[in-house]
């Protein structure tokens, strides 16, 4: 992440297709280009992630988010899909406060974050894959340990709770 | 200016995340949102990481995402139950635990 004209263009460009992703992925009517769009934002978050040279978080990016996250949702969206036709619900509600809001929030983190001064630049080498994975079975053996058991319990939560109810199968 | 682009960056794509949050009627839309949110989060840990060369906060990028996996995974199963149970799949509708 040096300050160089290319890596400043390349996150500038992946930078605007995030957002611009962002801005589809919550105000478009059609759930299923949002959820489109929302792969084309963890496409360009994965990308910042190789500007700033995470290259493992960016491939588990790729391999988590759109390989599985983006599909599962779109799964759901095509299941769920007769009865989102059905509603006559508009798509979104309480559209011109939700903006101030969330327009008021930005401005705020924006000007408090410009006005603090950073370092300007990296402060050393960049995190290595090698290192993250000797942190993960030594120091943080603990952590990674509990986040199985979170997968186990999510898995079993989940097929709990969408397996269809009736009698128990043989 | 790298550091200060992708800063704004950041508190731009949460701040979508909330205007989604808030607005969406369905329950799969609001999920999208909250991925918007936690990829803000998970890429100022990242650009943290690099500015002040820290592991840890990689490592918590890593939870994230694993997290952000177990969430979509438990969302959609009950956004599933719901369409069975109560044939809706807008969040304002499925009142039951209204006292």
């Amino acid at each position: 992440m040096t300050d160089t004209p290319g890596s400043l263009l390349a996150a500038g460009l992946l930078a605007t297709a995030v957002l611009v992703g962002g801005l589809w992925v919550v105000t478009l009517r059609n759930l299923f280009r949002a959820a489109l769009s929302l792969g084309l934002v963890l496409l360009g978050v994965a990308g910042l992630f190789l500007v700033l040279e995470a290259e493992f978080l960016a491939f588990v990016q790729i391999l988590v988010y759109v390989g599985a996250i983006l599909t599962l949702i779109v799964f759901a969206i095509m299941l769920t899909a007769r009865l989102q036709t059905e509603t006559q619900a508009p798509a979104s509600r309480g559209t011109l406060p939700a903006a101030l809001v969330s327009g008021g929030l930005c401005g705020l983190l924006v000007t408090v974050t410009q006005r603090l001064t950073w370092p300007s630049g990296p402060a050393g080498e960049a995190v290595t894959t090698a290192a993250l994975g000797q942190q993960f079975i030594t120091r943080l053996v603990l952590p990674f340990e509990v986040i199985s058991l979170v997968f186990v319990a999510a898995i079993v939560g989940a097929i709990a709770v969408a397996a269809r109810q009736g009698r128990p199968s043989p | 200016m790298t550091t200060r682009l992708l800063l704004a960056v950041t508190c731009a794509l949460f701040s979508l995340g909330v205007y989604g949050m808030l607005t969406r009627r369905n329950a799969i839309g609001l999920l999208l949102a909250v991925e918007l949110i936690l990829n803000a989060a998970a890429l100022n840990f990242v650009l943290f990481s690099r500015l002040f060369a820290h592991i840890h906060a990689q490592v918590f990028a890593l939870f994230i995402i694993a997290l952000a996996a177990c969430e979509a995974v438990v969302g959609l199963a009950i956004v599933l139950n719901l369409t069975r149970s109560a044939r809706t799949v807008c969040a304002d509708e499925v009142d039951l635990l209204r006292g």
